[in-house]
């Protein structure tokens, strides 16, 4: 695998890659959005603030990544803040992806939703809601999907116990 | 679009609560490819809401990876897909080599292209037979599953197992191919593509068959890009996107094929587009097969790959690296990746995050038949309720990658 230069920063990254057409609509947009951002292993890693995450969303489908193709969490406990999520979203044009990443608090994690930007992360919410018990603000059905309706827990975060009775 | 974006049907809708009728097909019906549970809103045979309600085979794999050695989770890869295993094992692979910037050998990269294909066609061979009987046409999976059964004995070949095969490891295969293996594939895709015909023959004609798919389950390429759905379903939408070409993953940039694409959005060009898809498949494994390169299969890294077992026999190095991979596991460098591959369904991505320990901090598995079940609705509403049978059969899930 072909060594590709690491970047670490939101100055680092703006500076290295000055066209790259994700920055740009991020940047363009609302500068403030842009808190954190690692060019690493070839993938591009843009940190949104919380609240600015269904405008980056859409900054983005406009900019050309038209595609969503996943999101998940990361539970980084006891560390804060504590949970980290991460949206993968396609360009089928630029033939490139660039992952979102949204930094959340321990107190009651909650975020917009970005169904309204693509309907197919509808499930995907669900799974992380379900999963972490973030919740996804104005989603149209945020409900468990895995697990059971009755289900106590999130069976994802590092604190729920894996061994001994429930 | 979904109008009512997966509201649970539990009871007919407001002003048709004397007409409309709520109904369950599954979680045990034999068209719904395993433990499918979808609630129906039906106006006489009319399908009015479609709710999936899935979770029924969910083992919280994700979580159990957290545990594992990053090689241990190689074999709990297989079970998620159990029809394209090959797959889940590349793509997995392909993740953690990523984080450790390992480079594979050029005869491990072609290997893993022609049984990733092989894998393809194992996986669109039980969709053919399976949508087809859905359908009423039985006699396809007869011959499908004869073609099957050629794969699985090549697969048995490899690795020693038929479906769960954990062949692709990290840093390589785990195992030389045996000296006839090639020639055997060789026999096989020589025949295979007459086999390709003889379904053909079977069912592009059949005028049941066409009735059924044409014209059926509609998804506009505005629908597919905005419910997340990819693959051969994608494809034949009208978008034309591969991964497999336009984000290439072990060596298939040096491969030459092409992707099918149709715009007649419903059953039957998902039909069409699998069909061509397997031809294309054969052409990538006869050039993966002429272009074999010779040398080893492993990477040169003998603190992450598993020692030969003859240099453990001869080499105190090797038995050490042998006994610490095994009881210790390796550490991979702390960093977040994501990495994704065609795979026969769709587009398979694994995101791993390690903390720069030997197990992995987070794994999370994006598999195409999760997002593909939210066009359901879209595909179904206002159409006959026999038609959700083809649809299902048409998008091609698997209940295995839905739930992990």
């Amino acid at each position: 695998m072909a060594d590709s230069p690491t970047l670490l920063g939101k100055a680092a990254v703006v500076a290295g890659l000055p066209d790259h057409p994700a920055i740009k609509a991020i940047l363009t947009g609302n500068a403030d959005a842009l808190t954190d951002a690692k060019f690493d292993f070839n993938e591009l890693t843009l940190t949104i603030a919380p609240e600015q995450i269904r405008a980056a969303c859409f900054a983005m489908q406009a900019a050309g990544y038209n595609f969503f193709e996943d999101l998940t969490a990361v539970d980084w406990f006891p560390a804060a803040p504590r949970f980290q999520l991460s949206y993968h979203l396609t360009s089928f044009a630029m033939k490139d992806r660039v992952r979102l990443r949204v930094m959340l608090d321990d107190a009651e994690p909650a975020v917009e939703s970005i169904t309204p930007v693509w309907a197919g992360a509808n499930y995907y919410e669900r799974e992380v809601f379900d999963l972490f018990g973030i919740r996804f603000e104005e989603h149209p059905n945020l409900r468990r999907i895995m697990m059971p309706e009755e289900w106590v827990g999130h069976p994802l975060r590092k604190d729920y116990p894996v061994e001994g009775y429930r | 679009m979904n109008d009512h974006a997966g509201m649970p049907v539990l009871e007919p809708a407001e002003g048709a609560k004397d007409q409309h009728m709520v109904i369950n097909m599954g979680p045990q019906h034999p068209a719904t490819h395993g433990v499918l549970r979808l609630v129906l809103e039906i106006d006489g045979e009319i399908i009015v809401r479609i709710y999936p309600e899935i979770g029924y085979l969910h083992t919280g794999i994700e979580k159990t990876c957290e545990a594992k050695f990053y090689h241990q989770v190689v074999p709990l890869t297989d079970r998620i897909n159990y029809l394209d295993p090959l797959s889940n094992n590349l793509c997995y692979a392909l993740t953690v080599e990523k984080l450790l910037s390992l480079e594979i050998p050029p005869k491990a990269q072609w290997m893993r292209v022609l049984l990733a294909e092989l894998s393809r066609l194992n996986s669109h061979l039980i969709w053919l037979g399976t949508h087809a009987m859905d359908i009423g046409a039985l006699t396809v999976f007869l011959y499908t599953f004869r073609e099957r059964e050629d794969i699985l004995r090549l697969f048995e070949a490899v690795a020693g197992q038929r479906m769960m095969l954990s062949y692709i490891r990290i840093g390589g295969l785990s195992m030389e191919p045996p000296l006839d293996f090639f020639d055997r594939v060789q026999a096989f895709i020589r025949i295979f593509p007459e086999k390709i015909d003889e379904y053909a023959n079977l069912l592009t004609g059949n005028p049941i068959f066409r009735n059924r798919l044409v014209g059926v389950g509609h998804l506009s390429a505005e629908d597919a890009v905005a419910l997340g759905v990819t693959g051969p379903p994608l494809r034949a939408s009208g978008v034309d996107f591969d991964l497999r070409r336009d984000m290439p993953y072990s060596s298939y940039e040096k491969f030459q094929f092409n992707v099918p694409t149709s715009t007649a959005c419903d059953c039957w060009a998902r039909y069409e587009v699998r069909l061509v898809e397997m031809r294309e498949s054969v052409k990538i494994i006869q050039q993966a097969l002429d272009g074999m390169p010779e040398g080893p299969v492993k990477a040169d890294a003998p603190k992450i790959v598993l020692p030969d077992r003859e240099k453990m026999k001869t080499q105190m190095e090797a038995l050490i690296h042998h006994f610490k991979i095994v009881t210790e596991g390796f550490t991979v460098p702390a960093g977040e990746v994501y990495q994704g591959i065609e795979a026969g369904h769709g587009m398979t991505g694994y995101y791993i995050v390690s903390d720069g320990t030997a197990k992995p901090y987070r794994v999370h598995m994006r598999y195409p038949s999760f997002p593909t079940l939210q066009a359901l609705e879209v595909m179904c509403k206002g159409r006959m309720l026999a038609d959700v049978v083809a649809v299902i059969g048409s998008i091609d899930i698997v209940l295995g990658e839905i739930d992990r």
